[in-house]
Parts: C-alpha cells; sequence; structure tokens
C-alpha cells in the first residue's frame, strides 16, 4: 500500500533552501548543542510522566477498558506572535458568526430569509434542534467552547478544516504538554519568552460564570461527565479539579420544579452552570433517546425555563455539521459585515449531482468525509489508499451520496518530529480553544496535532496521531 | 460533596481494608494447617472458618462442594467470580477510586493503580507455597495505601469517608475473626486449655498483627479473656473493636453537618457501649452473642450512613423522617 504523499508542503522550521526559519532560530542552536541521544531519553522520560500521571484515552472499538497514551512529541511547534495575533482575530471572527447564525436560527431566521442558506439546509438538518426555537440565551451564546481546526499550506494561508461547535475535546493534552515540556526543559523556557497556556482553566471558570442564568450573581458549576469509561474521562476529571468544581454524573443530578439540583452529603443543592461532555441526545431521555442513562430526566424542560444553562448549548450541532461548513463564510459576511479572514478548505458537496460526478472521476486525489462524522472515523484519504479501499468507499458514497463531502487533498505543513530514525519533518495540524461569554477569549496556541507516521495527513488521536506543544514567541 | 463521592470514597476504602482483612485470614489458616489436627476430618473443618468468616460459604459449596485448602485460597484470594475474593476487592478499589480521581490524590490513584496493574501481571496458578508471599503482599499495599492517603490528602470531609470506610470493615472483619473462635472451637470443647487452644488463639492474635502486643500488655500466657479483651476493649489496640469505633464517631463528628443525625447518634450509642464494657459482661452474654450483636449494629450504622450521605434520594419528594423510621424498624 502507498503510504507516502509527495505533495509539496510548507516546513514550518526550514525554508526551500534549508535554512532556518527566523522564530525556529534560538530552538535549533540549542538542539545542535545537545549531546548525543539527549532527546531519545527526554522523549521516554515525558512518556513516564504522562503513564504516571494516567493521562489515557480509550479508543472505540478497542477492547473494553483499553487505555491508552496519546503520543507526545517533545518537539514544540513554534508560532510568531504577529501571526498567530492574525490568526487569533480571524477566529475570533468565525466563533463569532457561528453563535450569530446559532442565534439567528433559532429566532427570526433572517439568514434564511435573506436567501443566503436555504431553509432545507437548516431545518430538515437531524442537528437542527426545534425545542431551542424562541429561547433566549445568557449573552446569546451557544457555543462557550468551540474548537476551530486549522491547517497550514503556506507562509500565509491557513484553511479551517472544521468547526468543532459541540463538545470539543483535547484541551488538557494542551496543558499537560506545556507542563510536561517545562518539567522537562527548564532551560529552555528560560531562553524562550512562550507565551503562557496555564491560565485556560480559570478563563473557562470566568467563561462558564458569565453562562449563568441572568439573575444568579454566584452560580454553581459543574462538570457532567458520561462516565470514567468514556474516551475523554480524563480531561472531564482534570479540567474539574483545575476549576475546583463536582463532577458529575447524570445520576448525580435531578430535576425538581423545572431547577437542577445535584444529590450531596448535605442534601439537594442546586445547579446553575453544566459543562456538559454529554452529547445532546443523551442529555435527557424525555426529551431525546429514551434509553440513555447519561442524561437527567427533565432537564431540556428546566433549561428551556432558563434555571440552568447547559455549556454548549443544545443545537450547536447544525452549525458544525460539514454541510453548513460551507456556508461559515457567508455568514461572517452576513452578521458582522466583514470579510472572512481565514478561508475554508474548497469543498465539493456530493448531493449535487455536477461535484458528484467530478468526485467520483478523481477520489485518488481527494479527501472525502462523512458530514456528521467526527474524530477521523470513516473517512477516504485517496493519495494513501489502496485501489481496493477506493472502490469499497466508491460503493459507500454511491448508496448515500448527500452524507458526504470532498475536499482536495491538502498539503498539510510539517514540523519537526521525533521518530525513530531521529527528528524528521511529519504534517501538523492546531485546534485553539475558543471561549465565548460575555467576550471571546482563547489563549495563545493551542493544541497542535501531529500525524507520526511518514506522509500520514490523519492526525486524529484515534488513528495513530500524537500531539506537541504549541508556543507563540515574541518576534 | 457529591453524595456519589462520598460512596466512592468510603468504598474505595473499604474493598482495600477487606482485601487486606481476607489476605490476613488466609494467611492464618495456612499457617494452622501447618499444625496437627487429630479430628475427623480436620482439613474441611479448618478450611470452613475462612469461610465462615468472610461468609462466603454458601457460595463455596455452589462452585466446590467440601472445603479444601487449595480450592478455599484459590475462591477467596483470585477468583473473579467470587464477590469478596482479594482479587474482585482490589478491582472495586480501583474502580470507585476511578471515579473519584479529582477527590483523591494522584499519589493514592497511583497506588491503587499499580495495585491493579501488578495484580494482572501475577501467575493465576499460583501452587501453595507462593501463597504466603501473596498475602505479605496484599498487606503491604494495604499499608502502603493507608500510608500514602495520610500523608497526601487534604484533611476534609473525603477523608472523612475514606476512614468510615476502613474502620467500620475492620470492625466488621476483626468481630467475624474474632467469632470465628467459636465455631472452630464447637466440636472440641475438651480441648480448651490444650495446646490446639494455645495455637488457636494465638493464630486468632496473629491474624490481626495482635501476638506481640498480647505479649507486651499482658506478659503471660494466652487467655481467651484476655485475647478477646484485648480486641474488643483495649482501645490502644489499632484493630480493636474500640479502636475502630473510636475512628468511626471522631470521623462521623467531623463530617457533621445537617445531614446523618441518627448515624452520629447510632455510632455514639456503640462507642459508649464498648468505651464502658466490662470483659467479664462480654462473656457473660457469651462471646459469640456480643459478636453477633456487634456485627448488627454496624450492619445498621452502615445502611445509615449510606441513607443519610449517599443516597440518591430525591428529599422533595420523600421527606427524610420516614425513611429514618423504615431504617429503625429493620431492626
Amino acid at each position: 500500500m502507498n503510504t507516502k504523499t509527495t505533495i509539496k508542503c510548507f516546513d514550518e522550521m526550514r525554508t526551500d533552501e534549508g535554512r532556518v526559519r527566523d522564530i525556529y532560530q534560538t530552538y535549533a542552536h540549542w538542539m545542535s548543542q545537545l549531546p548525543e541521544g539527549t532527546l531519545e531519553r527526554k522523549s521516554a522520560e515525558a512518556e513516564l510522566l504522562f503513564r504516571r500521571l494516567g493521562i489515557t484515552f480509550a479508543v472505540y472499538g478497542e477492547t473494553s477498558g483499553a487505555e491508552r497514551l496519546i503520543p507526545f512529541d517533545i518537539v514544540p511547534r513554534i508560532f510568531g506572535s504577529t501571526e498567530w495575533q492574525r490568526l487569533q482575530v480571524g477566529i475570533k471572527q468565525r466563533v463569532k458568526a457561528l453563535n450569530a447564525f446559532l442565534h439567528d436560527i433559532y429566532h427570526d431566521q433572517e439568514i434564511i430569509k435573506a436567501g443566503i442558506i436555504s431553509a432545507r439546509q437548516v431545518l430538515d438538518n437531524e442537528l437542527y434542534c426545534k425545542a431551542m426555537q424562541g429561547i433566549d440565551l445568557p449573552n446569546q451564546v451557544y457555543a462557550h467552547i468551540a474548537g476551530i481546526d486549522l491547517v497550514r499550506v503556506a507562509e500565509d494561508d491557513f484553511y479551517v478544516l472544521e468547526d468543532n461547535l459541540r463538545t470539543p475535546s483535547g484541551v488538557s493534552y494542551m496543558l499537560e504538554n506545556r507542563n510536561t515540556m517545562m518539567r522537562l526543559f527548564p532551560e529552555l523556557f528560560a531562553n524562550h519568552l512562550v507565551e503562557p497556556v496555564e491560565h485556560y482553566p480559570q478563563m473557562l471558570l470566568d467563561t462558564l460564570r458569565e453562562a449563568a442564568p441572568v439573575n444568579v450573581s454566584n452560580p454553581t458549576i459543574v462538570v457532567m461527565t458520561p462516565g470514567s469509561y468514556n474516551s475523554a474521562y480524563f480531561e472531564h476529571a482534570f479540567l474539574a479539579s483545575q476549576m475546583g468544581v463536582e463532577l458529575v454524573e447524570g445520576q448525580d443530578l435531578f430535576v425538581h420544579k423545572q431547577k437542577v439540583y445535584m444529590y450531596t452529603t448535605e442534601g439537594p443543592q442546586q445547579v446553575h452552570v453544566i459543562y456538559r461532555r454529554v452529547d445532546d441526545d443523551f442529555l435527557d431521555p424525555l426529551a431525546f433517546r429514551p434509553d440513555s442513562a447519561l442524561g437527567v430526566p427533565g432537564l431540556l424542560e428546566a433549561y428551556r425555563s432558563g434555571n440552568v444553562s447547559l455549556a454548549n448549548g443544545v443545537g450547536t450541532g447544525v452549525a458544525d455539521d460539514k454541510s453548513t461548513y460551507l456556508y461559515v463564510p457567508e455568514m461572517i459576511r452576513f452578521y458582522l459585515g466583514e470579510a472572512p479572514l481565514l478561508s475554508n478548505v474548497p469543498t465539493w458537496r456530493l448531493s449535487e449531482s455536477e461535484d458528484l460526478k467530478y468526485v467520483l472521476a478523481h477520489l485518488p486525489e481527494l479527501v472525502v468525509k462523512e458530514v456528521q462524522g467526527s474524530g477521523g472515523y470513516g473517512m477516504l484519504v485517496g493519495p494513501t489508499s489502496s485501489k481496493e479501499e477506493i472502490e469499497t468507499y466508491k460503493q459507500r458514497i454511491l448508496s448515500e451520496p448527500d452524507n458526504f463531502i470532498a475536499q482536495p487533498t491538502l498539503a498539510l505543513s510539517t514540523c519537526p518530529t521525533m521518530v525513530e530514525a531521529g527528528v524528521a519533518p511529519r504534517h501538523v495540524d492546531l485546534r485553539p480553544f475558543v471561549l465565548s461569554g460575555k467576550e471571546i477569549r482563547l489563549v495563545p496556541g493551542g493544541l497542535t496535532r501531529v500525524a507520526l507516521r511518514e506522509g500520514s495527513l490523519v492526525v486524529n488521536s484515534s488513528q495513530g496521531g500524537g500531539t506537541k506543544d504549541t508556543w507563540v514567541l515574541e518576534d | 460533596m457529591l453524595a456519589r463521592t462520598a460512596d466512592n470514597l468510603f468504598w474505595m476504602a473499604r474493598h482495600i481494608e477487606r482485601a487486606e482483612n481476607t489476605a490476613r485470614v488466609l494467611d492464618v489458616a495456612h499457617r494452622s494447617a501447618l499444625l496437627p489436627l487429630d479430628i475427623e476430618g480436620a482439613e474441611a473443618y479448618l478450611w470452613y472458618a475462612p469461610l465462615n468468616i468472610t461468609g462466603c460459604a454458601a457460595s463455596y459449596e455452589v462452585k466446590y462442594g467440601l472445603a479444601r485448602a487449595d480450592s478455599v485460597t484459590h475462591y477467596m484470594a483470585l477468583d473473579p467470580d467470587n464477590p469478596s475474593s482479594i482479587y474482585s476487592c482490589l478491582k472495586l478499589a480501583r474502580e470507585n477510586a476511578r471515579a473519584v480521581r479529582g477527590a483523591i490524590t494522584s499519589e493514592m490513584w497511583e497506588v491503587i493503580n499499580s495495585t491493579w496493574l501488578e495484580l494482572n501481571r501475577m501467575t493465576w496458578n499460583m501452587d501453595n507455597e507462593k501463597f504466603p508471599d501473596f498475602f505479605e503482599w496484599v498487606k503491604d499495599r494495604s499499608h502502603m495505601f493507608r500510608g500514602v492517603t495520610l500523608g497526601t490528602i487534604l484533611k476534609d470531609v473525603a477523608l472523612s469517608f475514606i476512614k468510615l470506610g476502613t474502620f467500620l470493615e475492620r470492625a466488621d472483619n476483626t468481630a467475624r475473626i474474632l467469632d470465628v473462635k467459636y465455631h472452630i472451637l464447637l466440636p472440641s470443647v475438651n480441648d480448651v486449655g490444650g495446646a490446639a487452644d494455645y495455637y488457636q488463639w494465638g493464630s486468632v492474635l496473629r491474624s490481626v498483627s495482635a501476638f506481640e502486643a498480647y505479649r507486651k500488655v499482658y506478659r503471660d500466657v494466652i487467655s481467651p479473656l484476655r485475647v478477646a479483651e484485648l480486641l474488643i476493649l483495649r482501645d490502644d489496640m489499632p484493630r480493636s473493636l474500640h479502636a475502630c469505633m473510636n475512628e468511626v464517631e471522631a470521623a462521623l463528628i467531623d463530617i457533621n453537618g445537617s445531614s446523618g443525625r441518627e448515624a452520629r447518634r447510632l455510632a455514639g450509642e456503640q462507642h459508649a457501649a464498648i468505651h464502658f464494657g466490662l470483659i467479664e459482661d462480654v462473656f457473660s452474654q457469651g462471646l459469640h452473642e456480643y459478636l453477633t450483636e456487634f456485627l448488627a449494629h454496624i450492619a445498621l450504622l452502615g445502611r445509615e450512613i449510606r441513607d443519610a450521605y449517599m443516597s440518591r434520594r430525591n428529599h422533595f419528594e420523600q421527606p427524610v423522617a420516614t425513611v429514618r423510621r423504615t431504617a429503625l424498624q429493620m431492626q
């Protein structure tokens, strides 16, 4: 099987002539002075640290209870503060427009009336939640926590790969990666002015406070997890303890007279804000899936009554759906009257027969994704797939073309990465975590994911990707 | 604190303690098996004791029939089908700990987690000679867990629930270990005062690490009255019923709060009875009867603690008072 891509891509550390770019100069110099074997030793130390702390995730489909480490790469990815500043403005703009879109489609639906997006695209979408119509949320924020996945294809060219507005995860890795880097390489932080990310939990707590129902001055906030067998349980427990709030499961909560309470050793205590890491479908067995044992009966009614806030809000999935993604640049123009600062990846909709025809003819060059898929599951990367894999996938597309979109195979930028043979370039993406409350906040950088296999373009942890610490440096 | 968190902490501690006590009981049974016993069916006889102490004789018989050294040991130490085997206890301790990762320290988690991982690396067909080492290992891990807990955790309500679990379980176990003497003694009353009796009481002391303490305190031959006094009434003996009730009562007072008045009352009552109790009265009531009553009391106390702090009951729909009354009627 051909696992390599031959596409020309942007190397973030070196220019085409092999010169180290300015922002990596100090780091490259430091690395060149290291005694033989230092990086290998530090790499092993890092793995030990992660295992001892139990920073693990579960992989769906593997034998039950298998806990694995996400590989951590000890070479940092570096951005200059000027380029980060530019990115950050674009990210905030995008999230602002997405929240405006969500408010609009659950209220006056101006964007549909203006003919920019069809009623069918929005209202017939499975993820559109009719129960949210006419419900007013504090600060009109729906996606309090958003993960915007970015890829870089050239010095100044970034694309948004997808928006994650439901329950984006990975922020604990961003924090633990920095923590680990500071323990392993204190001297690096002495000669680099790396912008800090450690205050993320405090910013998250501020954001959740601002999400509280309007008349509550000192809200009780909790993190809600599906339980200790969930793949991201470590992160849920981590964020709860970093914020100093309770980590609850559905069974710890109940609804009485449209208010939500948790069972405590002191009797019931009212809860005002739930940072829930449980999908919409499982939140409330009375309103959604009746077989859900993870949820709280009556939660949706309490939420609709405004007695409790959920972060993220219910029904945000309609805006991060891969078919809605196409319209985000239009949303930015429509709601903010601004030109979009970040571009979308050109996308073919296989529901359109012209697009479908083109895509079927060019499958070996393209990436095809399910409209509602996530986590890198069920996608086709044409250039790295065998003939048989492409043929099988083709049959899946043909049976339900509306379920798929296709994009050109992007030449994801590469960063130096520790691999068995030493330090070599590997493809990366970036997920900054964007917090929306009374204002929009984000810490500098985000989570860099790296495809550890040579030539691989799939960075998802469930597909063998790793992570890196992400630095923003004064330039 | 979340009711479920209290529940998980309580059971995490309880299962660790239970694993340790099962290891103690089995360890002593292994030693006793080395002594000559000249009664009919001695082996079965001896090996019912550990089954009786841990209350799993009935489920054992369904699976194996007559008590035999190897099958009893395997059943109580390593059998995943036995919910109170050492294996099951360490598994449940870890599951409870994992559910409250945020409420315990990372050092505590590391001890529990590595114990579980190590247990799973061990051989499943352990032969008889290896078991004593295994029992030592279980005790060591339990000691380590308690040491790490006291050395790292904030002294707040979480610690109180951990202590409740530890000491209720320990009280329960010490009472059962003492009581088993009654089971062993029955058919051979003639032996009282004889060599077998000496070894039997000696092994009771050993199983709760009290052999040396006995020597220190009494400097005399082993007598049933003194063994019972040491393990029931003396509060300076860390595994005695009195010492356990001291800790249970103190933990309940530390938790305080609006819930749990009945639990505090029950614990106070039991504590007072033991604090002012006389060993002569224990024996005139009958040791077995006394211990049976004690076990019933702390079982009730355990239920009361669960109802007061750990239940997920909708307080708005069911007034607290009626629940208390039901609990009392269960006596």
